[in-house]
C-alpha cells in the first residue's frame, strides 16, 4: 500500500525539546480522525538543521517548509493542506522575511550553507568521469584553452578574491602571477594534500568526493603559470582519496583531458602524486617541497619563496586542494559573481570540520562572514546532551581558543586574527563546560612540541618549556610567576620561530591566557579545576553525615587510602588517594563526592 | 577510450546531461546512492552496499541502480544512503546499517513506505531553496 503524501517531523534534540513529540502524536490522532491514516505517512527525521524555527514540519512530496508548528497548529495543517490541497501560509517560512531579516543584521541568513568546494561531493559517483562531465566538469578547462591566455586566467583569479584555504590565506592570483611573470622553461604545480590538523577531514572528503575537480584545477593552473608538471602531495594515511584521485588520472588521461595536447590544444599537463609520511610540518609548502624531492621534510627560510624557487629550484605555485576546488567553479561563473560572496576582504566559502560537543558533527560549507553562532547552533544543532557553550577552537592545533562573547563575529581571516585565533584548515572544535581549557591548551601544545622538526630553538625548545609550564599547571603546582614567563615564551615563539608552525604554536595558550585567565588562576590558587578534567586537582571527599561507616569504600580502594572504624564516618588521605573514582563508584549511599 | 576533441567533449557533456534528465522524466529507475567516504567505510557503508544489493536480488528487482558517492556532510549519521523512487519523495537516511538497508529495500522500495527515524533529509538551506 503506497502513501500519497508524508509528514516528515523533526525529532532532533532542539525541535523535540521545542514540543515536537506531541506534534508528532497530534499528526497521528488528527490524520486519523480525517480517515487519511493510510494515505498519510507521519515520520520523524533527524535534525533539518533549522533549530531555532522549530519544531519543524516538512510536507512531501510538495516540499512545503512549516515552521513552529504548534500541536494546536496541527488540526489546520490536516484539513487545509492534507485534505484540501491548500498550504497553510501562515506557518510557511517565509524566505522574503528572512531577507529583511539580513538587510538588518548582514547575515548571511537564508544561505546558511552554500556549497562551492563541496558542489558534487554526495552527489556524483566519484570514480566515473562522465558524472563530473555531466556537472559541468572540465568545461573550465575548455574555456581557460581555448578562449583565455594564460595572463586573461590569472587576472580572473586575481578578481575573484581567492585567498589560499591552506591557512595563510594569501591571494591565489597573485601567487599565480609571480610564477607566470618568472622566465619560460620548467615550472610545477604542487596541490598541497597533506592535511596534518588532528581531526580535519575537509581536503580529504574533497578528494574522495570529487577528484577530477582538482585535476581539472591544477591543469588550468598548469597552464596559466607555464607548467606543464604537477604533483599531488597526500599523505598515505588516506588511501581512499590517493585510490579515487589514481582511477580519475586514468581516466582523465584515457579521454585526453590530462597528458599530451589536451583536448588538440597544444597544451600538455601532467599530474602525478606524491605520497606524505604524515608529519604535520610537512604540510608547510617549504618542507613539502623538500620532502617531494626525496629530502627530510624541513622548512627553510623564505624569500626565496616558491614561485620564484620551489621544485629543483623551479618556479612552483603550491595551492592547497580546497583552494583548487574553487578554480573551475570561478572560472565557469566568473570573478563577478566570486567576488559578492564572503566580507569584504575575505571572498567565497569555507569548509568547516565541524566536531566536538555538537549535536550534528560533520562537514559544512558556509559563506566568510557567517557567524560561530550560525555554523554551531543552526547548522550544528546546539551543544550536545543540553551542556553549555563554553568555547570554540579554530584552525586546528596552532589554532586560538575562542570565548562565547565572540559567537557572533562574522568569520573571516582578519576578524579571526583579531580575536586570537586563525582560519587555518577549516578545523572547528566545539567545547562546553565539562572541557578545561587550560588541559585543551595543554593537549594542542603538546601536539604542536610533538611535530616540531627541531630545526629552530624557538620552537624547539620554547615550545618544550611551555609545555613544561603548562603540565605544571594542571598538576596542581603552578604558580603567578609561571604565567609571566609563559606570556614571555609565546611571544619568543611568535616572533622568532622559523616556519608556521612555531610561529603559531603558542596561540591556544595565548588566546586562554587572553580570555580565560581565571581559570588558571582557580588551578594556580584554589588547586582547582572546575571542569573537572584535570585529574591531579581532584580531591575525593566522603561527607561524613551522610556516611554510613559500611566500610566498602576503605576495601575497594586500591591505594588504600580510605580509613574509618565500621559505623564510622570514613576519610580520606588525599596524600595517598590516586582519584581512581572507585570509592565514589562504590558508596551506596552517596557520602562520596569530588571536585 | 578514445582521446576526446573539444567537440567531443561537448557532446558528450551534453549526451549525459540528457540522459540523466531523463532517466528522472522516464520515471522508470528507482536509485539508492551510498556515501561512501573514508567515514561512511568506517561507519560500515560497504555492509550496507552489500546488504542492498543482496537484498535487491532477492526481491528480484531489476530497476534498481545502486550507486556510491562521496561525502554528504552528515557524517554524524553514517551510513547515509539517499533513496530516489519515482513519484516518491527524495530522501536521505542515516545510520543505514545492513538490517535497515533490508527493510529499505522492503519498505521504502517495494512497499512505498518511508521508514520513521531513520530520516535524515538535506539541511534545511536545500530544503528551504527548493520550496
Ligand atoms: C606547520 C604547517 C602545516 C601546514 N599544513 C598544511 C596542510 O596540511 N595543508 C595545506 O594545504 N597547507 C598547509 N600549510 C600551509 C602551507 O604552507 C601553504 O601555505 C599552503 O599549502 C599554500 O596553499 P594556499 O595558498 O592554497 O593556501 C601548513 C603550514 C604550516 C606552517
Ligand atoms: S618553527 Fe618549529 S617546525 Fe618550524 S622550522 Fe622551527 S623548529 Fe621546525
Ligand atoms: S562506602 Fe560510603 S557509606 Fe560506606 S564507608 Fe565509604 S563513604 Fe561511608
Ligand atoms: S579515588 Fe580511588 S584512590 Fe582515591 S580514595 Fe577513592 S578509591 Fe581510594
Ligand atoms: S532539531 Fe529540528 S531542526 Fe534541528
Ligand atoms: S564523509 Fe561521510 S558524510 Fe562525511
Amino acid at each position: 500500500m503506497a502513501y500519497e503524501s508524508y509528514v516528515l517531523v523533526c525529532g532532533g534534540t532542539a525541535c523535540c525539546s521545542s514540543g515536537g513529540t506531541t506534534v508528532v502524536e497530534t499528526f497521528k490522532k488528527e490524520l486519523e480522525a480525517a480517515g487519511l491514516k493510510d494515505k498519510v505517512q507521519v515520520v520523524v527525521t533527524g535534525c533539518l538543521g533549522f533549530c531555532e524555527q522549530g519544531p519543524i514540519v516538512k510536507i512531501l512530496p510538495q516540499g512545503t517548509f512549516y515552521v513552529q508548528v504548534k500541536p494546536e497548529d496541527v488540526k489546520e495543517i490536516v484539513a487545509e493542506h492534507l485534505v484540501k490541497g491548500r498550504v497553510v501560509q501562515r506557518l510557511c517560512y517565509d524566505p522574503e522575511q528572512a531577507k529583511k531579516l539580513v538587510a538588518e543584521a548582514n547575515i548571511p541568513f537564508y544561505q546558511k550553507q552554500y556549497r562551492i568546494v563541496l558542489r558534487n561531493c554526495g552527489i556524483i559517483d566519484p570514480e566515473k568521469i562522465e558524472d563530473y562531465i555531466a556537472r559541468d566538469g572540465y568545461k573550465a578547462i575548455e574555456k581557460v584553452l581555448f578562449e583565455m591566455t594564460p595572463e586573461q586566467v590569472v587576472e580572473e583569479i586575481l578578481k575573484s578574491g581567492l585567498r589560499g584555504r591552506g591557512g595563510a590565506g594569501f591571494p591565489t592570483g597573485m601567487k599565480w602571477k609571480f610564477a607566470q611573470q618568472q622566465p619560460k622553461g620548467q615550472k610545477y604545480m604542487v596541490c598541497n594534500a597533506d592535511e596534518g590538523d588532528p581531526g580535519a577531514y575537509m581536503d580529504r572528503s574533497t578528494l574522495e568526493g570529487d577528484p577530477h575537480s582538482i585535476l581539472e584545477a591544477m591543469t588550468i593552473a598548469g597552464y596559466a603559470i607555464g607548467a606543464s608538471k604537477g604533483f599531488i602531495y597526500i599523505r598515505a594515511e588516506y588511501p581512499l582519496a590517493i585510490e579515487r584521485l589514481q582511477i580519475a588520472i586514468k581516466q582523465a588521461h584515457e579521454l585526453g583531458l590530462l597528458g599530451e595536447d589536451i583536448l588538440g590544444s597544444g597544451f600538455s599537463f601532467d599530474i602525478e602524486l606524491r605520497f606524505g609520511a604524515g608529519a604535520f610540518v610537512c604540510g608547510e609548502e617549504t618542507a613539502l617541497l623538500q620532502s617531494i624531492e626525496g629530502n627530510r621534510g624541513m622548512p627553510k627560510p623564505r624569500p626565496p619563496f616558491p614561485a620564484v624557487k620551489g621544485l629543483w629550484g623551479r618556479p612552483t605555485v603550491i595551492n592547497n586542494v580546497e583552494t583548487l576546488a574553487n578554480i573551475p567553479v570561478i572560472i565557469n561563473k566568473g570573478a563577478d559573481w566570486f567576488n559578492k560572496i564572503g566580507t569584504a576582504t575575505t571572498k567565497g566559502t569555507k569548509v568547516f570540520a565541524l566536531t566536538g560537543k555538537v549535536n550534528n558533527s560533520g562537514l559544512i560549507e558556509v559563506p566568510m562572514g557567517t557567524t560561530l553562532r550560525e555554523i554551531i547552533f543552526d547548522i550544528g544543532g546546539g551543544i550536545r546532551g543540553g551542556h553549555q557553550f563554553k568555547a570554540a577552537q579554530t584552525g586546528g592545533p596552532s589554532g586560538g581558543i575562542i570565548p562565547p562573547q565572540f559567537l557572533d563575529t562574522p568569520i573571516d581571516y582578519e576578524s579571526l586574527a583579531k580575536i586570537g585565533s586563525i582560519m587555518g584548515s577549516g578545523g572547528l572544535i566545539v567545547m562546553d563546560e565539562t572541557d578545561c581549557v587550560v588541559d585543551v591548551a595543554r593537549f594542542y601544545l603538546d601536539f604542536t612540541v610533538d611535530e616540531s622538526c627541531g630545526k629552530c630553538a624557538p620552537c624547539r625548545i620554547g615550545g618544550r618549556k611551555l609545555l613544561n609550564y603548562l603540565k605544571k599547571i594542571t598538576d596542581g603546582r603552578g604558580t603567578e610567576q609561571d604565567i609571566k614567563d609563559m606570556q614571555a615564551i609565546c611571544d619568543a615563539m611568535n616572533k622568532a620561530s622559523l616556519c608556521g608552525l612555531g610561529q603559531t604554536a603558542s596561540n591556544p595558550v595565548r588566546s586562554t591566557l587572553r580570555y580565560f585567565m581565571d581559570e588558571y588562576m582557580e588551578h594556580i590558587k584554589d588547586k582547582k579545576c572546575r571542569a573537572g578534567k584535570c585529574t591531579k586537582l581532584i580531591q575525593y571527599k566522603i561527607d561524613p553525615a551522610k556516611c554510613k561507616g559500611c566500610t566498602l569504600c576503605a576495601r575497594k580502594c586500591p591505594a588504600n587510602a580510605i580509613t574509618g572504624t565500621v559505623k564510622q564516618p570514613h576519610v580520606i588521605d588525599p596524600a595517598k588517594c590516586i582519584k581512581c573514582g572507585q570509592c565514589e563508584l562504590n558508596c551506596k549511599f552517596g557520602a562520596i563526592s569530588h571536585g | 577510450m578514445a582521446k576526446l576533441t573539444l567537440a567531443d567533449l561537448r557532446k558528450m557533456r551534453e549526451e549525459k546531461q540528457q540522459a540523466m534528465e531523463m532517466r528522472d522524466a522516464s520515471n522508470k529507475d528507482v536509485q539508492v546512492i551510498v556515501g561512501m567516504g573514508t567515514c561512511g567505510i568506517a561507519a560500515g557503508a560497504k555492509d550496507t552496499f552489500t546488504a542492498l544489493v543482496n537484498a535487491i536480488n532477492e526481491k528480484g528487482l531489476t530497476n534498481v541502480l545502486i550507486r556510491q558517492t562521496g561525502c554528504m556532510g552528515l557524517c554524524h549519521s553514517e551510513p547515509t544512503v539517499e533513496v530516489v523512487v519515482p513519484g516518491m519523495p527524495t530522501v536521505i537516511y542515516g545510520n543505514v546499517d545492513a538490517a535497515t538497508a533490508k527493510s529499505l529495500v522492503e519498505k521504502h522500495i517495494v512497499g512505498h513506505q518511508l521508514i520513521d527515524d531513520k530520516i535524515l533529509d538535506r539541511p534545511s538551506i536545500d530544503i528551504i531553496k527548493n520550496a
